[in-house]
């Protein structure tokens, strides 16, 4: 069972290399399984380019997964931490 | 036949010379393909991307010096693409797959990636095509020895770029730049930046650079934002004599580095920079400060998320403070509130936030920020010599409250056997309140700093961001100029010294004025030092 939750970009310039590189380093360190999807495309977490290539911005609502044994304490660290980079 | 460009020019000055088009020693496109044995290939790899991050974080750090995290940031950028696994796939699958050596399968993986950016709909990540293809040759160069990637000249030259990496701008021979030329970039680039600070001319999104430029003459010309390539002889001689000024005026000013600011009379006073944080510091030893006089503390704040911590504020301090090797340090505490606003601190909306809660008025009621900060400036004196001056003040009580503050600090720092120096205590003089009440106010301080800026706006009750009173403000009014005096006596007489930080400090037509006065220190933005001191030293009190 997977944990999907959404969260929208306040960050004046969008999913921009610094917050997405934080997030690829972030969900490495998780034990689950991470996917955005932003803009009909779904892409990697941890995968820096793929997440520079959303292009997403500010306003726009990101779709994210979260699964593995550990998704829901996970899914909660994640969401924290994209309320403080992005 | 004469090619002209227009661009956005980043600085006034003027340039002639010959063009060197940036040609990066490692084109990625120029790197050969060769048979590799992929085994052997991929141990190659994984210890040039040791390397390479290695070196990444080494210019992290020296942009972290020069220019704060901000300036580091982009190399922390670097390194996670170095990193990325999409990146590092596509280059280890050529290395399987096609058997190549690892400088091609990095090269045109690079390449690859760096188009699919190109490809993309914003223009920040079409941007970011750039930085894939800094570091794919920075990787390409760890993986060959290469020699560093920028070849230069050796006599003077313009160069011309499509833009500069952050991490050239940090290679580049600067004593043999005479300006730059780029296609792209704004006036926010990394290319600007350095360009300010070196002020040197600079034309930046000019549209295209062609490489044919190389070698043929140039005159750049920052008065209207237009170069030309080939220019006809006329343009050659104007821009030459142009140049030439600058150069002399240049020398002339630098001259005046190591020699004392003193009146033909031989009066002495003090010039000293005003900055904004540690990213400053390189401009204010170019122009040899001989302090500084006003370190604006809000930086931190405002660049912040959240409240900045004790030590990231300590941290910050101390940097200034060492680098200015025991010079003396005018550390402002928090002026936020007006015009600077963050959302973290909660403040509300006003209606009139210039006469709000803000500065002084914001730490008396908020002891725990004012506690941080004061701790935080208190370690940093340990490492040089640092005044704290409070802003914003009106009143005695205010100044006392303040300094219940400070010592209460001071003796937990003692108590914690943490390391401190001894601090003088000053005061901003930027109310007419607070200039009414000097003689009082000094009694209680060690110095005053007149804030021209506020102190003009309050009193002549005008803001000087309204274009439509422009007609009615005159900053050299007299209610100014005397309420200056009186506060330069008023300190004198109870052993302060005094000094000017705002705007005014800087106006060369009074300086006389100020000297006559008796004013002790001046201090004004890194690039006003040298011309003002070149005005102190043209000046004779006598008669």
């Amino acid at each position: 069972m997977a944990i999907n939750f959404q969260y929208t970009i306040t960050e004046d310039m969008g999913l921009h290399a610094r917050p997405a590189g934080l997030l690829a380093k972030k969900a490495k360190a998780l034990s689950s399984k991470v996917t955005v999807s932003c803009h009909e495309t779904t892409c990697d977490a941890r995968k820096l380019i793929q997440l520079m290539s959303l292009e997403a911005q500010k306003g726009d609502t990101l779709d994210i997964t979260v699964s593995g044994e550990a998704e829901e304490t996970e899914a909660g660290e994640l969401s924290a931490f994209l309320k403080e980079v992005l | 036949m004469m090619i002209t460009l227009s661009g956005q020019a980043v600085t006034g000055r003027v340039a002639v010379g010959p063009v060197h088009v940036l040609s990066r020693g490692l084109a990625l496109e120029d790197v050969a393909a060769a048979p590799g044995e992929p085994a052997a290939e991929l141990k190659r790899l994984e210890a040039a991307l040791e390397q390479a991050s290695a070196e990444l974080e080494d210019l992290a750090n020296q942009a972290r010096e020069k220019a704060g995290d901000e300036g580091a940031l982009l190399f922390e950028v670097h390194a996670m693409l170095l990193e990325d696994d999409d990146f590092l796939d596509a280059v280890k699958d050529r290395i399987r797959d096609d058997q190549v050596c690892a400088p091609y399968a990095v090269a045109q993986a690079g390449i690859e990636l760096s188009e699919a950016f190109r490809a993309m709909k914003t223009e920040y990540m079409r941007q970011r095509a750039a930085d894939m293809r800094d570091v794919s040759s920075l990787l390409v160069r760890c993986l060959t020895g290469a020699p560093m990637a920028i070849q230069e000249p050796d006599e003077p030259y313009i160069l011309a770029a499509e833009d500069l990496a952050p991490s050239e701008t940090m290679r580049l021979n600067r004593s043999l730049l005479l300006g730059f030329l780029t296609a792209s970039g704004s006036l926010q680039s990394h290319t600007a930046i350095l360009a300010r600070s070196m002020d040197l001319p600079a034309l930046v999104g000019v549209g295209e650079v062609d490489p044919a430029w190389e070698g043929r003459t140039a005159v750049l010309d920052g008065q209207t934002g237009t170069a030309y390539i080939d220019p006809d002889e006329a343009l050659v001689k104007t821009a030459t004599a142009h140049q030439e000024r600058q150069r002399s005026d240049r020398e002339r000013l630098q001259e005046l580095i190591g020699k004392e600011n003193v009146t033909i009379d031989g009066r002495r006073v003090e010039v000293f920079a005003n900055i904004g944080g540690p990213q400053d510091m390189e401009a204010v030893q170019a122009n040899d400060a001989g302090g500084i006089g006003l370190f604006r503390s809000e930086f931190l704040y405002l660049e912040a998320k959240d409240f900045p911590s004790e030590e990231e504020q300590f941290a910050a301090y101390k940097r200034v403070v060492e680098a200015m090797e025991g010079k003396k340090v005018v550390i402002r505490t928090l002026d936020i509130g007006a015009d600077k606003q963050v959302g973290y601190f909660g403040l509300d909306r006003e209606e009139n936030p210039a006469l709000g809660y803000r500065a002084i008025r914001i730490c008396l009621t908020r002891p725990e920020i004012f506690k941080r900060q004061l701790r935080a400036i208190l370690r940093a004196s340990a490492f040089g010599t640092v005044s704290i001056m409070f802003p914003m003040i009106i009143s005695l009580e205010e100044v006392r409250r303040a300094k219940a503050v400070l010592a209460e600090c001071r003796t937990e720092l003692e108590q914690e056997g943490v390391p401190i120096g001894s601090t003088e205590v000053g005061i901003m003089v930027e109310t007419p309140a607070a200039a009414i009440l000097a003689d009082e106010l000094a009694e209680e301080v060690d110095f005053f700093s007149i804030g021209t800026n506020d102190l003009t706006q309050y009193t002549l009750a005008i803001d000087r961001q309204n274009p439509k009173l422009a007609p009615f403000y005159d900053p050299h009014h007299p209610a100014i100029l005397r309420m200056i005096q009186g506060t330069v006596e008023a300190g004198h007489r109870h052993g302060c010294w005094v000094g000017i930080c705002g705007e005014l400090g800087a106006d060369l037509s009074l300086t006389e004025t100020f000297l006559r006065m008796g004013v002790d220190e001046l201090s004004v933005a890194p690039a006003a030092i040298l011309p003002l001191r070149d005005q102190i030293r043209k000046l004779d009190l006598r008669d």
